[in-house]
């Protein structure tokens, strides 16, 4: 077995003055087998989107990882276009990220592998009290995004690439607008900013439920569309998945640990500190993971037909 | 209102969401990366600033207009250019420096290190013509020379050199795409600095806690700036 390229960094890195963070993993680079040992000591870098990491459940789920395998996550928050684009160039291990379909062009282009369903919660259109579209109550996200244009109410979009943009443009394809003018704003931020530049112009934008809720108690801004989680349309819906980045294309890609960590993080322990992660009391993301109904659908790109197996 | 008037901020200090060891572990992260990187650039800047100062040669005025150009290079796209360098497919991905210190110091060193050699340029080349000759005249080597013209322009340099460290820790386009703002899920700092962690408090609309972090980056450099200046103070007194 060729020498493994972390561990010989690190072991330069040990002789200069770089080398900080590598001491401890020095002992252990001899077996590279199967079991969890092997694994001990690396450290896994997870690119992934700024709304798992800004309401603060990567870093109340992960000490329980770290200490089970003894390793150390590297979170690093992109938002999921840059996620991917990491992941695509090999400097990440594993990749969480909310937008089904730049996630299955990752499948098929080769770069990932081994995509499970993680969690979900969903998306909400909020706006000022004033709600001068009127859209408050409505019951679809379409018609809303629609009132929004014809009134040329000020709409903050995220317009960077994220998984909250990528679902705000299927919704105004949807909804058959293209959307543009003066009204339409594009701050190229994350959620949280994007909140606070839609709270100042007391515009709507679209938002995932978590970040909204971590955010809430700061702005003037009010839900007016309700996503799936209190009974709007499903279309709202924001489903996370978790993918490892194949091997066969980095070898450099950290994969056992990648699949220790997608392992653990669909395993029922890990599925209900999800579930009992909460904040100002409510709960922000639902497990998916782990189900007596499982969905085959999500180890495949979706859409994928081959002629002869389709049933 | 997120915003609110200054001196209702104060009250809030008291309970920031701050973790044991997060924010002296991001201090000592900024501490490190700009340091070490400002004592790279010093390493390489005062030599070649001596070297620039003391020699004539053809297209000496083009060198010096690079480097004047090189003080105001935009950081981000110092950052994309390590970044391309250090990811998996750049030329030096074999080494795995993505998300890491180390590639944040390199970022820092690119961008301290034209300010610093400038400045002392111009330093060495205000250190008065008699004092040369009359070290020559001594019968001074030309190392001599460089000495005494060095002794004379230390103020200089450690103005440049506090204006290569205020450049470095203030910066934040290079190292969030370089070091990739991380810390540890315990809430240490890898590769967070104050400014990243300033910039991540304010996407999430926390302003309080910026503004406190920034207080504590304010002071850093204020501290840094005030041991240098009294350092170079002692030296002047008889």
């Amino acid at each position: 077995m060729a020498i493994h390229r972390r561990k010989f960094i690190t072991a330069v890195g040990a002789a200069t003055i770089a080398s900080t963070a590598g001491c401890a993993q020095l002992g252990n680079n001899s077996n590279s087998g199967e079991e969890t040992a092997a694994v001990a000591g690396e450290t896994l870098t997870l690119t992934t989107t700024t709304s798992t990491y800004d309401t603060g459940l990567l870093d109340a789920i992960h000490p329980d990882f770290e200490e089970m395998y003894g390793v150390s996550v590297d979170a690093v928050a992109q938002g999921t276009g840059a996620a991917l684009e990491s992941a695509r160039n090999g400097d990440s291990d594993v990749v969480m990220v909310h937008a089904r379909g730049l996630e299955d062009e990752f499948m098929r282009n080769g770069y990932g592998v081994n995509r499970r369903d993680l969690m979900f919660n969903d998306f909400v259109i909020v706006g000022p009290e004033s709600d001068p579209a009127g859209i408050g109550g409505m019951g679809s996200a379409t018609e809303a995004l629609t009132a929004i244009a014809e009134a040329e109410a000020t709409f903050v979009s995220r317009g960077d690439n994220s998984g909250t943009h990528t679902k705000e443009l299927n919704l105004w394809e949807a909804a058959g607008t293209e959307p543009g003018g003066d009204w339409y704003q594009e701050t190229g931020t994350g959620m949280g900013e994007a909140l606070n530049v839609a709270n100042q112009q007391g515009a709507y934008t679209l938002s995932d439920r978590g970040t909204f809720i971590s955010q809430r108690s700061e702005i003037d801004l009010t839900i007016l569309v309700q996503g799936p989680i209190e009974g709007g349309p499903e279309i709202l819906s924001n489903p996370y998945g978790i993918l490892a980045v194949n091997p066969g294309v980095h070898e450099n890609a950290n994969y056992d640990l990648a699949m220790a960590y997608i392992g653990w993080i669909t395993s029922p322990g890990a599925q209900d500190a999800i579930s009992n992660y909460e904040m100002n009391g409510e709960q922000l993301f639902f497990p998916e993971a782990v189900s007596e109904d499982p969905d085959f659908q999500q180890y495949v790109p979706e859409g994928w037909s081959s002629s002869s197996s389709d049933a | 209102m997120p915003i609110e008037p200054a001196a209702q901020l104060l009250p809030a200090v008291v309970d920031l969401p701050f973790r044991e060891g997060y924010v002296s572990s991001i201090i000592y992260v900024s501490l490190y990366v700009s340091l070490a990187a400002v004592a790279l650039s010093t390493a390489f800047s005062v030599p070649v600033a001596i070297l620039l100062g003391l020699a004539d040669f053809p297209g000496k005025q083009f060198v010096k207009s690079v480097i004047n150009t090189g003080m105001g290079f935009p950081s981000v796209v110092v950052g994309l250019v390590v970044l391309f360098a250090v990811s998996n497919q750049g030329p030096l991905g074999s080494l795995e420096l993505i998300f890491t210190k180390e590639a944040m110091i390199m970022s820092q060193f690119v961008l301290a290190t034209p300010p610093i050699t400038a400045i002392s340029l111009a330093a060495i080349a205000g250190v008065d013509e008699p004092v040369r000759d009359a070290a020559h005249a001594l019968g001074g080597t030309r190392f001599d020379v460089a000495l005494v013209v060095l002794k004379e322009a230390r103020y200089g340099i450690a103005t440049a050199i506090l204006a290569g460290f205020g450049r470095a820790i203030s910066e934040v386009g290079s190292v969030l795409i370089v070091g990739g703002n991380i810390t540890s899920a315990s809430g240490i700092s890898k590769t967070r600095t104050l400014t990243t962690a300033i910039q991540l408090e304010a996407r999430q609309g926390q302003y309080e806690t910026a503004m406190v972090l920034g207080a504590v980056l304010v002071t850093l450099v204020l501290t840094v700036n005030a041991v240098v200046v009294r350092f170079g103070d002692r030296g002047v007194k008889p």
